[in-house]
This record gives structure tokens, sequence and C-alpha cells, in this order.
């Protein structure tokens, strides 16, 4: 009995879909305004998902070449957050990472607080030792191995930009060695770097390790050892917590997912546009079809399978946007994905580790989500007005007499 | 009765036969669309009972109803009730579609039913591009293009003129003869009163009369 019945609920949504397409199309304009209202939303919603995408995959991206590698070791007083902690937090590089800092597979950093004098102020800065030789993150530190009358220094752009300085500026630089005791040195800007992680750059020096550990009386001590990707060896060191990559970037994972839910509200509003156009639609649709209702129901329709029809009607708006949508909607996320978009404001003081161009990053499961919420959305509000007709009297339907 | 409702009909009892070319004539407000349309299972008789090709209309349920429409009865409304998106084809083809007929299967009917009617050159015509008497014609292919044993017919006359009138009740009466359709009229047009053959008519709610003209 199964497949005789499931044979004729496939023939009668064959059926359904059939007459709906030719009701919307005979409809014109009506319909294609629609159409086009919900065509946008697909786009937009689309577009603004895959620029979410996209800033996560970038801003993980440029995290892993500028701040954590594949994964970090910390020493285990080391807080990133609290500058009190600089102090105590660091210790010799561990034995069993010799090798690999050798092989530069790791990339020892030390970390101490320190105080600038940038044309007579005051300010207080981190100063981070980095290997010159390493190649682990993208900071420029061979420009470190520059001969100058002076400690060779390295900032960022937006650091240059806060502190006034520019390559070449010299500028005093006051520390505390292992003993506590004051001492100061002049440091030559050597280079400026930009990059989008603020996190590596806001209130940071970076000098020669090697120098650093001389300056402050800490010889092969190092705060932070970065692995230069995840295939590197990661052994339990007493006194030194692993960081994973995934644990690193979940601030970055936390951020987008605040920025995501706040955009679906804009989704939101978009959707609840198509869906009002489509609701009135079809609550006019109704009102003014009901000779065809009772049409359909004297041609041998139930009124049930009537509320059926108009609702595949109405979900079909859903369809025909998704190809109308397909139809402009790819040349365009297309060439968003390779053209990018730039942001009409400066983004470097956002303090986020976003970039001034976002390339929006489409995936299968985005497009395909979104058209299941589109359609079945569309449903919902189609079939929402349509349940009317199973509460019409076919009779004066007929007639066209129902108010 | 409850406050607001009243008796449309009362002590009818009604004999159609196959083939019959019939019609319930009376005033507005006699009951002719009433029992029209519970012949036609689109209403139900609060009382008594209606039988049509052996189902109680009474007791069917929705689907029940609807499948007797679609399978056994055809309908011809006064104001053509066309599908105005659709093409004349595709009027004509809507009730094949119902019955799941095979494509080629539903050609053959609707050019065939479009014939009887002359209107196989307005095929691709939407309902809005044809005269009135033109639509009324088309209502009647769709009615009977699957066949039907019964085909009931509203006021079909009511707007159209004289000489559309007579040509689409010619067109009833020539289908009426070859497949032995029964037609049930209701109606208080003239024209339309003298096709008939056999004559009922209906005063508040009763039959007056009941007449069979003899044919020649």
């Amino acid at each position: 009995m199964t497949r005789p019945l499931n044979r004729t609920k496939s023939i009668a949504m064959k059926l359904a879909i059939k007459l709906a397409f030719r009701n919307l199309i005979g409809a014109g304009l009506r319909t294609w305004l629609n159409v086009i209202v919900l065509s946008f939303s697909y786009v937009i919603i689309i577009w603004m998902n895959g620029v979410m995408i996209g800033w996560e995959e970038q801003a993980k991206h440029d995290m892993t070449n500028w701040q954590i590698g594949g994964g970090q070791y910390w020493h285990q007083t080391y807080d990133p957050f609290d500058p009190f902690t600089l102090s105590e937090s660091h210790a010799p590089v561990p034995s069993e990472l010799s090798d690999a800092v050798a092989k530069g597979d790791i990339a020892p950093m030390l970390i101490v607080q320190g105080t600038l004098y940038p044309q007579g102020r005051m300010q207080s800065i981190a100063i981070k030792g980095i290997d010159p030789k390493q190649t682990v993150l993208s900071q420029p530190s061979h420009r470190l191995d520059t001969i100058v009358d002076g400690i060779p220094a390295i900032i960022g752009a937006m650091m240059a930009h806060d502190m006034a300085l520019q390559k070449g500026d010299r500028v005093t630089l006051r520390w505390r060695d292992a003993n506590g005791t004051f001492d100061a040195a002049t440091v030559v800007i050597v280079d400026i770097f930009t990059t989008n992680v603020p996190a590596v750059e806001s209130g940071q020096v970076y000098i020669s390790l090697q120098k650093l550990q001389e300056m402050t009386l800490l010889p092969n001590h190092a705060t932070t050892l970065t692995l230069k990707n995840n295939k590197v060896q990661t052994p339990e060191v007493d006194g030194w917590a692993i960081k994973t990559k995934d644990t690193l970037t979940k601030s970055v994972d936390d951020l987008i997912q605040t920025k995501t839910a706040g955009l679906s509200i804009f989704y939101f509003i978009l959707l609840l546009l198509a869906m009002l156009a489509i609701f009135d639609t079809m609550v006019l649709s109704i009102f003014r079809r009901q000779k065809e209702i009772g049409t359909y129901v004297a041609l041998g329709y139930t009124r049930h399978q009537v509320v059926g029809l108009f609702t595949v009607e109405g979900a079909m708006y859903s369809i025909l946007a998704a190809l109308v949508g397909a139809a402009y909607g790819l040349p365009f996320l297309a060439w968003q994905a390779k053209a990018g978009w730039t942001m009409p404001m400066d983004v470097s003081e956002f303090g986020m580790a976003i970039a001034q161009t976002l390339y929006p990053v489409y995936s299968l499961g985005l497009v395909v989500t979104t058209v299941l919420i589109v359609v079945l959305t569309t449903t919902i509000v189609s079939y929402w007005p349509s349940r009317k007709i199973a509460k019409m009297n076919p009779t004066e339907a007929l007639r066209g007499k129902i108010q | 009765m409850g406050k607001g409702e009243f008796t449309a009909l009362k002590g009818i009892n009604l004999t159609f036969g196959k083939g019959e070319f019939a019609g319930l004539i009376g005033p507005s407000g006699s009951g002719k669309t009433t029992l029209l349309n519970i012949i036609g299972s689109l209403d139900v008789p609060s009382d008594g009972e209606a039988m049509v090709l052996g189902n109680s209309i009474g007791k069917l349920n929705s689907k029940q109803a609807a499948q007797l429409r679609k399978e056994n009865l055809g309908f011809i409304f006064q104001s053509y009730n066309l599908l105005q998106v659709h093409t004349v084809y595709e009027n004509v083809e809507f009730p094949l579609l119902l019955l799941k007929h095979s494509a080629a299967e539903r050609k053959k009917m609707v050019l065939d039913a479009l014939e009887w009617v002359g209107l196989t050159d307005k095929i691709k015509s939407k309902p809005p591009q044809l005269s009135g008497g033109e639509c009324q014609r088309v209502a009647i292919a769709r009615a009977m293009v699957k066949r039907p044993s019964l085909v009931l017919a509203d006021e079909p006359t009511a707007n159209l003129d004289a000489a559309n009138s007579h040509n689409v009740l010619q067109t009833m009466e020539k289908l009426n003869r070859e497949l032995e359709t029964t037609f049930i009229f209701a109606t208080h047009d003239e024209k339309v009163i003298s096709y008939l053959r056999r004559k009922i008519f209906l005063l508040d709610g009763r039959v007056d009369n009941d007449e069979t003209v003899k044919s020649n």
C-alpha cells in the first residue's frame, strides 16, 4: 500500500509545483518584484556571512603568521593580560627543546617591561626579545642585525603612529635587569612593519633576543616559545604550559561568533521585509482568487489540497529567487571573493585582527543553509494565510462572495 | 432553524437518468443553485438524502466528495471561472492532470474537447484574450474533456448575448446527444429553457412543476 500512496503524493506534488509555477509566471510583475526582493536577501546574507568567514580565516592566518605560529609554550606564570607578571615570567629555554630551537623550529621570545621616552614623553611598553634569524614569525627580525649607533629596534606601524616615531629615530629605552636595577640606552628604529594583528605591535618594541638577555642579565631566558607549525613535537616540559593553536585562536572564534550573532539581526530584518511582501501578496492573492479557489474545489481538489497548492506557490518564490539570485549573485560573489571588500574607514585602530580589505569566503554549507532557511521561512509565511482557504465555503468562493 | 438561517429546499424528490438534458428553472432564491451545488457535492443537505451516481452526498467526507467531482462531474459556471493565467489548452488540460493521464493521452483528449467546441485555433490564447462566448466554450470543453457522467451548468448563458447563448447551447446539446452525458442546468433564461428536454420548475425551494418535453 505504501508505494502507490507515495506515488500518488509525488504526482500531486509535481502537479502542485507545475500549477504553482504557471500561476507565478502568469502573475507577471507582482511575482518578479517579490522574487527580486527575496533574491536580494539571499545574496546579501551569503555575502555578509562570506565576509565574516573570510575575516575569521584572515584573522587566524595573520595571527598564526605574526603571533602564535603553530602553537606556543608559555612560562607557567605568564599572563599576557597582566604586565606585572612579566618580571617573574621567564626561565631558561628547556633542554628538551634546545634542538628544536637550534633547528629554527621553535622561536624563543623574552618579554620584559620597559619605558620608552619618545620626544620626552614617557610610555610604558613591553620589550620583546626576538632572534634576528628566526623564521617562525613574520616580524622582520632580520632588520635587528642592522649596525647602528644604538640598539636596533623594530616597531609596528600603529605603534609608530601612536608614539610619533619614524624609521631612523633614536629614542631612550629604560628597563630593569634581573636584580631590579634600572638601566637605560638609546634604541634606533631600523624598521617599521605593517600588520593586521594589533596584539603584536601595540605598546611593543622588538630588539634582538640576545641583546635583551644581556641587558636584563637573563642569559638564555625566554617567556614564550613559538612553534613553527603543528608538526613540531611538543613534549610536556616542567614549568611551561603548552598552548595549542586552537586555544590561542579561541578569542577570534568568540569575536566572530559575537559579530555573526549581531549580523543575524540584520539578516532577520532583511528576511522580515521580504516575508512581509510575500505574506501581503499571499493574503491579497487568496482574497482576489476566491473564484479560482472555488474552481479548484469544483474540479476535484479538496480544500486542504488547495491550501497545499497556495503554499507551494508561495514557497516557489524562494526557489525562483534562488535562481534569480544565482544569476546576478554568483558573478557578484565571485568578484568579491577575488577583489575583496575594502572597508571605507581606517581599521588599524579597531584593536582587532582585521585587514583593511576582507576577502569573502563562501562554502557549500553556507549556500545550502541560507537557501534552506529562506525556503523554509517562505513556506511557513505562505502557509500562514493559506490556512484560511481550508475554512472557505466553496460555493461562496465560486461566486467570489467571501469578504 | 436557527436565527438567520432559512430552508432553501423543501420536500424535493427528483431522479435524473443517464443522458438527460434537464433544467432547474426558477427565479432568484428559488433554490436551484443550492440544489445544483448539492448534486455537485459542493454543499450537503441539512436533512434528507441526495444520491449521486450511487454516492450519498451527505455521507461523503471531503476526499470522497472531491474524488466524485474529479472523476464524474463537470461544472460550467455563469462567469466561466477559467484560470486566468493559464492558456486555453492548460485550462482544458487541468481536470486530466488531476486524473493523472499521461501527456500523450492528455494532448489527444484536450484537442478532441477543443474540437467539439470549435476552439482548436485558440489553444495558446489566455482567457482575457477571448470573448465571453469563447470563454464559455472553453469552460464547456474543460467540463467535458474527462467525459464525465454528469455536467452541472449554473446560469451558463447569463453573461452571453443571444447569438453566443445559442451557439453554446447547441454545443452542449450536441455533446449530450453524442456522448450521452447528463446535463443539469440551473437557469431562468428563456433561451436555455427552450433547449431543455426536461423542465423542473422550482418555487420557494419546492418543485412546482416537472415536465418532460416530448421529442419530435
